[in-house]
């Protein structure tokens, strides 16, 4: 769609202009179509590419869920014989992997595609098209790394794959040259999405809306994407080095060529722990979101909230040895990185003392979303205590490596990233479908995924503590010990629990079938919510809003809403508009032009071309040149198109068609 | 009830994606070649890092005392110093609207930043020759991934002047392209300013 006029109907809302798809697809006509799956595959909506990106990393969820089941079923018994000791290495890593590249990150890509743009009052990112090859690096690039499945094995090096375990004598497959190209590539896509975003949150704020005024999920994805941009360029150095190791003989990381080995760790935990606040941050900010609607308060202390998250963000660049105890990095690195780690809890504690002062005194709502809310502050608490105690080094020594360290990181990482992501799809999925899911369904999800949880990660402290090492394929009697510390015990436990956990993550998939059956279109403001993105239709139009609105307020949906009648000091807020009011109000003040960049082939071509040339390094050096070809011709045909279709593109050729719409960057 | 009044914003569309009217005022293009560059620092600083560690570890005779050709280094760096020169007389002809100067700077500059990687291309098959292959050493291919990733930079910054003056060329609207150069003149700046840094680093500074 590349033009809307304003032919203003009775209740003052926008019709689209009538576009007739163009009637023949040759190379140089691009695509027009509204409907259909072409409107899908050459979308460049930054709404629709959200979907797209929340669906496939659902999917990878699963997928890595599945890998985590067997996993746990391997270890439910002594001796377990469901997979090999091979197969169980390429579980394991491609279960973080998965979990980590192909689920938590673009799942918050999927959040701040769709959400930032309506927070901050715009009509798209600053670049659309450049978000539409991103999305399709991250599909490309994981279906990449997937196929390695049945291509001679995955990658088994675990998910930091350390040299020289990494090094081809002791990985002769190429599992590990799938999974480092395959991160190369879905790498771009969190590079080129992180300058996009950026540039959104910096240059197209709705008038008024100053940084302090911002939604504080947006500030979060802000630092979020700050952390990628800095982040992702030190995995790629290190991704090509092991590239160059595996693919071209060189020795960077070979010992007995004199190589340093600890080179690959340090590049690794540079990227790496900033990685691990990319991954929560986005959850912190949904909760920060998700707190004050349903305790009916605003968010308690939102510039501290937000200068704890930049203080994290900072911080998290100076602590990564503290991955690093136990290899020897000497006393003086060590005790600052140990300090340098303590200090991280403050910011993050901060954040924690503000979440419940949001909710005290507040008049609490139980929904779902306001559940996952509260389970993750628990949850990652936890995680957090677990975290202090190996950030002092010498306990580290003897947790490190152990179940004690899986049990930290996934009580914050499912406590938190996950359940933040859970609580954010039940709050925002009405205002995405225009449905709401279902409550009762809802709080059994909630409830056996936490009890799932519980069992299955709370138990790993113990196994931990009692020395079962992670990564470990077969537990043996010999070792089990006795009493209450009786390691089967505690493995069945855990493993009965992820089965649990796996059923409470499933009923999500039941719900949303179920719920889009029998309900009803969801109100337009179920939640009584505060920020921008409530101020739209449910889903929002294509082109977000029929007026960009002016800001005054944080939180200025509510402001207006609720009018303050107290005093001073004292708030008393009265209700004296609904939602319908202010969008009606929106829509019959609606702009004349809205200009919306139109679809184009280009980012789909240019991102399949980058996995071809991947195959290409793995397999034969003319699949480099083909791809490479693929990757040029897409690049010129994209230079060369302009942003919106120009009238020829349409059939019959609009009178205007995209002629005098702005230039769109792309 | 003042907020509650939907500010009937009558042309806020044209300021999506446009670059005239954005919130900070600097125009979208540049901000993000401006976050690239600044991803790019990254890039470099891991890759001029791991060339430090690894710069003594090679035999005895094929180290850089016994390769470095300094005076022919020095003049290509020169040529690919003077592409920046260049590239500023491009984008003030630009500013100016001059569409014929520009391209010629630009040409220039390609054809300056074509000489350097020239000169390196040389310089590498001199080294090759006398026994230093990409896996010859730690120091071998440290130093051919960290200056071959900055050619590689340099030669994806020809390719974009010479496309910008093929796009100048056809000048189908006859809009303004300064900021495309711009921006184009960002990156040749950048790629510059690393050369310098890699050319401290790596060749001046002894071993
Ligand atoms: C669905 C529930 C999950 C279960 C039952 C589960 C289970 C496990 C188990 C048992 C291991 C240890 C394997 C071993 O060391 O032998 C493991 C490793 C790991 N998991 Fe999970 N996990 C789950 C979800 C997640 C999520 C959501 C994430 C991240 C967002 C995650 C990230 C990781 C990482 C990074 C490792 C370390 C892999 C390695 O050692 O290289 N897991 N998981």
């Amino acid at each position: 769609m590349a033009l809307i006029e304003r032919p203003a109907t009775r209740d003052g809302g926008l019709v689209p202009a009538v576009v007739t798809p163009s009637s023949s697809y040759g190379v140089f006509r691009r695509p027009v179509e509204t409907k259909g799956w072409k409107s899908w595959l050459f979308t460049i909506d930054h709404k629709k590419l959200g979907i797209m990106y929340g669906v496939t990393a659902i999917f990878f969820f699963f997928l890595g869920g599945f890998e985590a089941l067997l996993i746990r079923a391997q270890l439910a018994t002594n001796e377990g014989t469901i997979l090999s000791a091979d197969k169980y290495n390429q579980m394991f890593t491609m279960h973080a992997t998965t979990m980590v590249f192909l689920f938590v990150m673009p799942m918050a890509a999927a959040f701040a595609n769709y959400f930032v743009p309506l927070q901050i009052g715009a009509r798209d990112v600053a670049f659309p098209r450049i978000n539409a090859f991103g999305f399709w690096c991250f599909l490309f690039g994981a279906i990449f790394i997937n196929t390695s499945w049945f291509l001679g094995g995955a990658a088994d090096g675990g998910w930091f794959m350390y040299a020289p375990n990494s090094s081809v004598p002791f990985s002769p497959t190429s599992g590990i040259d799938f999974w480092t190209l395959g991160l190369q590539i879905t790498g771009i896509a969190s590079l080129t999405g992180a300058i996009n975003l950026i540039v959104t949150v910096i240059n197209m704020r709705a008038p008024g809306m100053s940084l302090m005024k911002m939604p504080i999920f947006t500030w979060m994805i802000l630092i979020v994407q700050f952390l990628l941009l800095f982040a992702i360029p030190v995995i790629t150095v290190a991704l090509f080095l092991l590239m160059f190791q595996r693919n071209f003989d060189a020795t960077f990381f070979s010992v007995e060529a004199g190589a340093d080995p600890l080179l690959w760790q340090h590049l690794f935990w540079i990227f790496g722990h900033p990685e691990v606040y990319i991954l929560i941050l986005p959850s912190f900010g949904i909760v920060s979101e998700v707190l004050p609607v349903f305790s009916k308060k605003p968010l308690f202390g939102y510039p501290l909230v937000v200068f704890s998250g930049a203080a994290i963000g900072f911080v998290g660049w100076g602590v990564w040895a503290h991955h690093m105890f136990a290899s020897g990095l000497g006393p003086i690195s060590v005790a600052v990185f140990s300090v340098a780690t303590m200090a991280i809890a403050i910011p993050t504690g901060v954040k924690i003392v503000n979440w419940i002062m949001t909710m005290w005194g507040g008049k609490l709502v139980f929904t779902t979303a306001m559940l996952f809310a509260i389970g993750l502050i628990v949850q990652f608490t936890i995680g957090g205590l677990s975290g202090v105690t190996h950030a002092v080094a010498p306990s580290d020594t003897q947790q490190t490596d152990t179940y004690y360290i899986v049990a930290h990181f996934h009580y914050v990482l499912f406590g938190g990233a996950v359940l933040g992501i859970f609580s954010g799809l039940y709050y925002w999925w009405p205002k995405m479908f225009g449905k709401l899911l279902n409550e009762t369904l809802g709080k059994w999800n909630f409830w056996l995924m936490i009890i799932g949880m519980n069992l299955t990660f709370g138990p790993m402290h113990i196994i931990g503590l009692q020395g079962q090492p992670r990564r470990m394929y077969q537990t043996t009697d010999a070792r089990a010990g006795e009493g209450f510390f009786n390691l089967n015990f505690w493995n069945l436990v855990a493993s009965i629990g992820s089965l649990i956990l796996g059923i409470g993550a499933f009923l999500f998939v039941i719900n949303v079938f179920y719920s889009h059956r029998k309900n009803g279109p969801a109100p337009l403001d179920p939640w009584d919510a505060r920020s921008l993105e409530w101020m739209t239709a449910s889903p929002p139009k294509e082109h977000n809003f029929d007026a960009i609105p002016t800001v005054h307020h944080l939180d200025e949906f509510f402001h207006r809403k609720y009018e303050d009648r107290g005093e001073g000091e004292h708030h008393e807020y009265h209700q004296v508009a609904t939602a319908e009011d202010v969008l009606a109000e929106q829509e019959a003040n609606a702009d004349k032009h809205i200009h919306l960049p139109s679809p184009s082939y280009w980012p789909i071509v240019l991102a399949f071309g980058l996995p071809v040339m991947a195959y290409g390094v793995i397999y034969n050096i003319w699949l480099i040149v083909v791809g490479g070809a693929i990757v040029m011709a897409a690049m010129y045909g994209w230079g060369l198109e302009p942003a919106t279709a120009t009238p020829d593109d349409y059939d019959p050729p609009t009178p205007e068609g995209g002629a005098e719409l702005e230039v769109a960057h792309g | 009830m003042a907020d509650t009044a939907v500010h009937a914003a009558t042309d806020h569309g044209h300021d999506d994606h446009g670059t005239h009217h954005t919130t900070t005022g600097l125009s979208n293009n540049k901000l993000a070649m401006w976050l690239f560059l600044g991803s790019e620092c990254l890039l470099f600083g891991g890759l001029i890092s791991t060339y430090m560690l690894y710069r003594g570890r090679h035999s005895e005779n094929l180290g850089p005392d016994q390769l470095w050709d300094i005076p022919f280094t020095s003049a290509s760096s020169f040529v690919l110093l003077m592409s920046s020169l260049t590239m500023v007389l491009a984008v003030t002809a630009a500013k100016r609207r001059d569409d014929r100067n520009t391209s010629l700077w630009l040409t220039v500059t390609a054809m300056l930043g074509a000489l350097f990687v020239a000169g390196q291309i040389y310089e590498f098959t001199v080294f090759y020759r006398e026994g230093l292959g990409f896996t010859t050493s730690l120091f071998s291919s440290s130093f051919y991934t960290l200056t071959g990733f900055h050619g590689v930079h340099v030669t994806v910054g020809v390719i974009m002047l010479l496309s910008v003056v093929g796009i100048l060329m056809k000048r189908r609207t006859g809009e303004d392209k300064s900021e495309l150069v711009e921006m184009v003149g960002l990156y040749w700046h950048f790629v510059d300013i690393v050369w310098i840094l890699i050319f401290t680093l790596v060749y001046l500074i002894p071993a």
